[in-house]
């Protein structure tokens, strides 16, 4: 069944008087449980693209059905639960609240999905040690290494258990032996049933995935089977 | 996400920046301690005008001789009429009339005075007994004028504080005997000093009987003014109605505008004075509308940069599932935690500063309410509002934009 289906999306910024198209007829579809890569060059509209699956953006024209939902007729309120409860995100920059705990990063998803205290603040602590920073939990971000940042980022996405997760190059900002250890993860993550989605430029990141979508000026270029990503 | 917990996480995310929300708070309370210290200090010196225009006497009625202006007409000088007499005085006293207690005729002029070598040019003032009463004067030793010394002429004499040390250079010299214009005059009293300077000065002067100041010193038989006390605050106008009316009869003159006296009530003073005070007041105000002006675009200022800087989060929070309203209500909370927390400091440091200043340069201690309203009104909704507003605007934008703000 399919997870994700795209269907003639279209992106266009209006800067001034200058419109720019970020995304031209895209279609295309995930099926649940799929690691998916999706590679491009800068400004080739990926992270657009990534925005829209994401319910972060709306497309200016065509359908985006998530889980059977079509996701573009939702209202703002509706697209703040879909971000909540079905999707988890990794961002390149981790984007954890600065001066905060660890602790405290990974359970602020639950805190506007109203899960107590008490539980939120457990099953952090559970995501926080699959991750391998059981002994960071009460580290503030500036007191994290960039490996280290984004294995929180990834219990934060994981803390509202979303069947998708979506990561804009997660390894952008981190070492390669820690990228490595970062790809590990979210193929562990694709094994437990997730839906894995990653942006990046780098093919040594993407090889990790099933399957390659690759995008060039806002449109699909081709796409790759590769495989590699159940081998492992 | 209950209520309880985002007043949690307002109070977390305010303690996360100690730096951020001491200066946005610094902003409120100087803005707002400013202002309630300013009015406050303006109206004390109003309260202490006020004061010591109510000391001159209580109720005070007076009425001098010399007819009012007329169109087209001189005024006389003050005093230079004639038109007065003891006995329109004691008409006033016999009429016996509820809104006045006390009648006290009274001539004044400037005359030399002597004791031994020394001599000094004072105000000789003559004087019936009503005059402690209405002029508020109390004994430090002996005794005031009394009905006896009026009615029998005698040459007896009450000098003020001043008087007795510019003559015996201090101690009690009741019982001695002065000259004024070479009579000599036995002292029988010294009146507490009131502390008034230059040509009020109240302590500066010699009381003698009025009718030994007419016939034996002055040689007149018109008085220089009747000072009369209203029975209350409330009659004073009743006051100027019955003796007005009384002495209008007594003169023959049957239209009032043409009246050969004039009265100044205690009330005309107070609201000259009110109107002195009170354009010191607006004054001040306008000084406490600049200040307020000032703190308020700092309110403003600060909290826009502080909520502007965090569009980045906001972004964030949008991104892991926070629906705009609550966004919008923890930085409502947070402002509104900011302005409560920096108007009530403002507020104590408005009100410690008033009363160090006033105890510093003397003024009596008064607290405006109606300042502290205002400054916590207008300050408190400038903090709330530029804090919900620019945080209102940070959720409209889409989480991407908010995220990659800079």
């Amino acid at each position: 069944m399919d997870q994700i289906s795209i269907s003639h999306v279209r992106k266009v910024y209006n800067t001034g008087d200058v419109e720019t198209v970020a995304l031209d007829n895209i279609s295309f579809s995930i099926k649940k449980g799929e690691f998916v890569a999706i590679v491009g060059p800068s400004g080739s509209g990926k992270s657009t693209l990534m925005h829209i699956l994401g319910a972060l953006d709306t497309p200016t024209s065509g359908t985006y059905i998530l889980d059977g939902q079509d996701v573009s007729k939702l209202s703002k309120d509706q697209l703040a639960d879909i971000r909540n409860k079905n999707i988890g995100f990794v961002f390149q920059a981790f984007n954890l609240l600065p001066r905060t705990t660890a602790l405290k990063n990974v359970a602020l998803p639950m805190t506007y999905a109203g899960v107590p205290k008490d539980e939120r603040n457990k099953k952090a602590e559970q995501l926080l040690k699959d991750v391998g920073l059981g002994d960071r939990m009460n580290h503030t971000s500036s007191q994290l290494s960039g490996g280290q940042m984004q294995r929180v980022a990834i219990a934060r996405a994981l803390s509202m258990n979303p069947a998708i997760i979506l990561a804009d190059e997660p390894t952008g900002n981190i070492s390669t032996v820690q990228a490595e250890e970062i790809m590990k993860i979210f193929q562990d993550l694709q094994k437990q049933g997730h839906t894995i989605v990653i942006i990046t430029h780098e093919p040594s990141i993407a090889v990790y995935a099933q399957r390659t979508i690759y995008i060039k000026d806002g449109k699909i270029e081709k796409e790759v089977k590769n495989g590699k990503g159940t081998k492992n | 996400m209950d209520f309880q917990e985002l007043l949690a996480s307002s109070f977390e995310a305010l303690l996360l920046n100690k730096v951020r929300t001491a200066l946005a708070g610094l902003g409120i309370v100087i803005g707002i301690g400013a202002v309630i210290a300013l009015v406050s200090l303006g109206q004390a010196t109003q309260a202490s005008v006020q004061n010591s225009i109510q000391g001159l006497g209580a109720n005070l009625v007076t009425v001098s001789p010399g007819s009012q202006q007329t169109a087209g007409g001189v005024q006389g000088g003050f005093g230079s009429s004639q038109t007065l007499t003891l006995d329109d005085a004691t008409a006033i006293t016999a009429a016996k009339f509820a809104s006045i207690s006390q009648v006290s005729p009274e001539v004044s002029r400037r005359g030399q005075v002597t004791a031994g070598r020394n001599n000094t040019n004072i105000s000789i003032t003559g004087a019936t007994p009503a005059y402690t009463e209405v002029h508020n004067v109390t004994m430090s030793s002996g005794t005031f004028i009394t009905d006896q010394d009026v009615s029998s002429t005698r040459d007896v004499a009450v000098i003020g504080p001043t008087v007795v040390t510019t003559l015996f250079g201090g101690g009690d010299p009741t019982g001695q005997v002065i000259r004024i214009n070479k009579i000599p005059f036995t002292i029988i009293g010294i009146t507490v000093s009131k502390g008034g300077t230059g040509f009020a000065n109240q302590d500066n002067i010699v009381f003698i009987p009025i009718t030994t100041a007419q016939k034996t010193v002055f040689g007149i038989d018109y008085v220089n003014s009747i000072a009369m006390s209203a029975s209350s605050a409330n009659s004073i106008i009743q006051a100027e109605n019955d003796s007005g009316y009384l002495l209008l009869q007594r003169h023959k003159i049957s239209n009032p505008t043409q009246a050969d006296f004039s009265m100044v009530s205690q009330s005309d003073i107070i609201s000259a004075a009110s109107s002195v005070t009170g354009t010191f007041t607006a004054l001040l105000a306008g000084i406490a509308a600049i200040s307020l002006l000032v703190g308020g675009i700092g309110i403003m200022n600060i909290m826009l940069v502080t909520v502007i800087e965090r569009t980045r989060e906001i972004g964030l929070r949008k991104a892991l599932g926070a629906k705009d309203n609550l966004v919008v209500t923890q930085f409502l909370i947070e402002s509104i935690i900011l302005t409560i927390g920096g108007g009530l400091t403002g507020m104590v440091l408005g009100i410690t500063l008033s009363y160090v200043i006033s105890v510093f340069i003397g003024l009596p201690f008064t607290i405006s309410i109606f300042a502290i309203i205002l400054a916590i009104g207008v300050s408190g909704g400038i903090g709330i509002l530029f804090g919900w507003y620019p945080a209102k605007k940070a959720a409209d934008l889409s989480p991407i934009e908010a995220l990659r703000y800079e």
